[in-house]
């Protein structure tokens, strides 16, 4: 492509582009985001291309492996335009009637449709799939159309046009004061009004100033800036070069982590392509604005994404916070005044500047305005990615967009804001999802991941995954977090062995305050919400656990004891046959039972017992009957046809 | 399976590990940048790989020493010929990892982060994987294995040698 060299000619090349695509052009759009790969995406789109081609319709129809969608739980995902026909669960023996039904009989193939579990009716289109009509997708919505290594597909979509608009017909402080009135919000985890931050760098004196893309998206569960980084890579660009306009810099990087390959290879491509057109490098679209970005991978360090972490990262050293009495704002990358904003936030930016603030607002609460990217996951239905203005009640994230809790379960609580949020209970299902409110509930926004637990799940258990999680992660340099959330979890790890002592949970309590008060960054000080938002919600777990030995979610190891019941058990040999560890004796027409000793307590014996029989069951807080004696264990059967 | 390793192998090329330091212009801050390039080709970090980073690069050993073993992507010993890599992420803790887990240990004799004696597997746990609809999920080799009951992944291991 050619370089623009002015916004008319940016509007002219992306005409060009427009009038060369045929709206009514047959297109397969196949997730090629990371989930839907794991499931297989990448046969299936071979198996597109093969079949097309087979069938001779290799001049009629597109094909696109594009970015993720959302809808992980029904991966790989495949949309088929114009019609926007979606099929979910794509395989590649389904490429073959897909091609002949629909792209040459343009009828629809029926047994991919979403089906609804409620009404059992069928979906065509993508927007009338419950999992997408409940949702408002101003970020991730283009991800389905675009191929994201493609700058065309992007400059087609209306890209770039944000930036256009802020170099030829506004001043950097319209940028600035349209993003203050916008009241954007960082969506890292903070919460950080954005403009305020962005104010602090362009008034700092130093003339040298940084921008940065924070995508060191560390939480467990969580992969919203991974989707987009993968999916729309020149949306983030667009986004830090109206930034760095706004603060006045020239310079920006991209902090990856490096476990995020894909998106390391759609956003360096992103770069070359944007440099060859003309929207990043020198006098981009002939503003006399210069604007250059490199890429930097993490080597894997959850601190690491902390904003003074990340840039002492950056300059090539070990990446531990420091204490910030000067913000990295005024004194960030190599003492410069440095803008550090989280994927999602930059992708906002183009959108603000483009619609407007007053656009903008209008989704969203009061204090948290615009919509912000959930990722949904854990026991639900519709694992995936979500995008809903924030405001929106738990409830309707969990049950409406998400389907609600598989099997029949109990939902039990949903986690929020990664390793350093809180779990929230069912009695606050109704609660508004915004930056305030989950504060307010002992929780936090955190990045957006949202864990759903349900039953099964034990709370005691939660809080000690996140803080073995934590003292892994914690860098160890100020004693508070170090220490502290090794004394947690070394309490949390005894309660649910059976060890705790009473006292055990006013001494959590008083080790969280301590943590919180006295860490150096928010890895430390937020370490304690898994803690005391599980005791404030769900002491009597804990004390369950402390005073009877009992583990009420059937879940912690220590405190269960598989049992077969030998008046259920049918001798059908299908636990005997499975167990890994060989703990089951037993024989054709005799009764099994489980050698305790030998027991590893992996499950699997339940998990395979037929549910007709349903002999396995778990026992927690009393003593495992004893084992029925040798002579009793004989199941006399009537033989057949007497 | 099919991969190439260069286990058993004493060190990667010298001029290789030159090349990598010349693409980043020989800069001490592309440290990071350079140790990821030599343990992505050599998939550990041998003492001498890092002596001769620290010459070209001014930087002291010390301090590659501190980096090396303050991220996790980096290894200071020779890694098994198949990678197992259990996602510990909280989607699939809450979906029973941990029993999946104990299921990899008790089948391969080594606990995350070694490596079996005759360098057939190296076991990690990773914090997510990002593709929590599959979890639990093992990654074998960088091929992913979705929704796996301790049973099954006797079946998967098996499969390698």
């Amino acid at each position: 492509m050619p370089r623009v060299n002015s916004p008319e000619e940016l509007e002219k090349t992306r005409q060009g582009i427009r009038s060369r695509r045929d709206p009514g052009r047959a297109c397969v759009s196949i997730c090629a985001g990371t989930g839907c790969l794991a499931s297989g995406a990448s046969e299936v789109i071979d198996a597109f291309n093969a079949e097309i081609k087979k069938q001779g319709l290799k001049a009629a129809v597109d094909t696109k492996g594009t970015g993720c969608p959302g809808f992980c739980e029904k991966g790989p995902v495949v949309v088929i335009y114009p019609e926007e026909i979606c099929y979910l669960q794509v395989k590649p023996e389904d490429v073959a009637e897909i091609v002949s039904r629909t792209l040459k009989e343009k009828k629809v193939v029926d047994r991919l449709l979403f089906v609804d579990p409620v009404t059992n009716e069928k979906a065509t289109c993508e927007s009338d799939i419950p999992f997408y009509k409940n949702q408002v997708r101003n970020i991730i919505g283009d991800n389905i159309k675009m191929d994201p290594k493609n700058i065309e597909d992007y400059l087609a979509l209306g890209g770039y046009s944000a930036l256009a608009k802020a170099l030829s017909r506004m001043t950097s402080e319209q940028v600035l004061e349209e993003v203050k009135k916008a009241n954007l919000r960082g969506r890292g985890g903070g919460g950080f009004p954005t403009g305020r931050k962005w104010t602090e760098s362009r008034n700092a004196p130093d003339k040298i100033k940084y921008v940065i893309v924070n995508a060191d998206e560390g939480d467990p569960g969580a992969f919203m800036d991974r989707a987009i980084l993968e999916g729309n890579p020149h949306s983030i660009l667009e986004g830090l070069t109206i930034g760095a306009y706004a603060v006045g810099s020239h310079e920006g990087f991209i902090y990856v982590r490096q476990e995020y390959p894909l998106a390391v290879e759609n956003v360096l491509i992103a770069i070359r392509q944007a440099e060859e057109v003309g929207l990043l490098g020198k006098n981009i679209l002939g503003s006399g604005f210069d604007f250059t970005v490199t890429v930097h991978q993490g080597a894997g360090a959850f601190v690491s994404g902390e904003s003074s972490a990340l840039m002492t990262a950056i300059e090539g050293r070990v990446g531990e916070p420091r204490p910030k009495y000067i913000h990295t704002a005024v004194k960030g990358l190599w003492e410069k005044p440095s803008v550090l904003n989280n994927v999602e936030t930059w992708a906002n930016v183009p959108l603000i500047i483009n619609k407007g603030a007053d656009w903008f607002v209008r989704f969203g609460t009061e204090g948290s305005t615009g919509t912000k990217i959930f990722s949904l996951v854990g026991k639900i239905n519709n694992t995936g990615l979500v995008e809903v203005p924030m405001g929106i009640t738990l409830r309707d994230i969990i049950y409406k967009v998400g389907g609600g809790i598989p099997g029949g379960k109990r939902f039990k609580a949903v986690q929020t804001g990664g390793p350093s949020g809180g779990c929230i209970p069912e009695g606050k299902l109704d609660m508004k999802v915004d930056f305030d409110e989950l504060t307010k509930a002992g929780s936090m926004m955190g990045s957006g991941g949202m864990i759903v637990m349900d039953e099964d799940t034990c709370m005691v258990d939660v809080a000690r995954y996140f803080l073995d999680f934590l003292s892994d992660e914690s860098c160890g340099k100020c004693v508070p977090c170090r220490e502290g959330i090794r004394q947690m979890h070394k309490l949390l790890s005894d309660i649910g062995k059976g060890k705790g002592k009473e006292g055990d949970i006013e001494l959590l309590e008083e080790l969280s305050e301590v943590t919180r008060d006295a860490s150096l960054c928010a890895l430390g000080k937020s370490a304690p919400n898994p803690v005391l938002s599980t005791i404030r919600y769900f002491r009597e777990e804990y004390e369950a656990h402390i005073r009877e030995k009992r583990c009420p979610a059937y879940s912690c190891k220590e405190l269960i004891a598989y049992h077969i019941d030998p008046d259920k058990c049918r001798a059908c040999m299908m636990c005997l046959k499975k167990c890994p560890a060989e703990a089951i004796a037993g024989g054709k027409n005799r009764i099994h039972v489980i050698d305790q000793g030998k027991c590893t307590k992996c499950g699997t014996c339940l998990e395979v017992c037929p549910p007709r029989f349903g002999a396995v069951e778990k026992i927690s807080g009393k003593p495992v009957p004893p084992p029925i004696p040798e002579e009793a264990r004989t199941i006399v059967r009537e033989s057949k046809g007497r | 399976m099919g991969r190439e390793t260069k286990v058993g192998k004493e060190m990667m090329d010298n001029d290789r590990i030159d090349q990598i330091i010349d693409k980043h212009q020989g800069d001490a801050s592309s440290l990071i940048q350079i140790l990821l390039e030599i343990q992505k080709e050599n998939r550990w970090l041998p003492k001498e790989a890092l002596e001769k980073v620290s010459r070209r690069l001014q930087v002291p050993l010390n301090r590659i020493q501190h980096i090396v073993t303050f991220y996790k992507a980096f290894s200071l010993v020779p890694r098994g010929r198949h990678e197992i890599h259990v996602c510990m992420g909280t989607a699939c803790h809450v979906r029973g990892a941990p029993r999946v887990l104990d299921t990899v240990q008790d089948l391969t004799g080594i606990k995350p982060g070694e490596t079996d004696g005759d360098l057939k597997f190296s076991l990690e746990t990773v914090n997510c994987l990002g593709c929590c609809a599959l979890g639990p999920v093992v990654e074998v080799n960088g091929k992913h294995h979705g929704k796996v009951a301790p049973a099954e992944i006797a079946e998967v291991l098996k499969k390698y040698d």
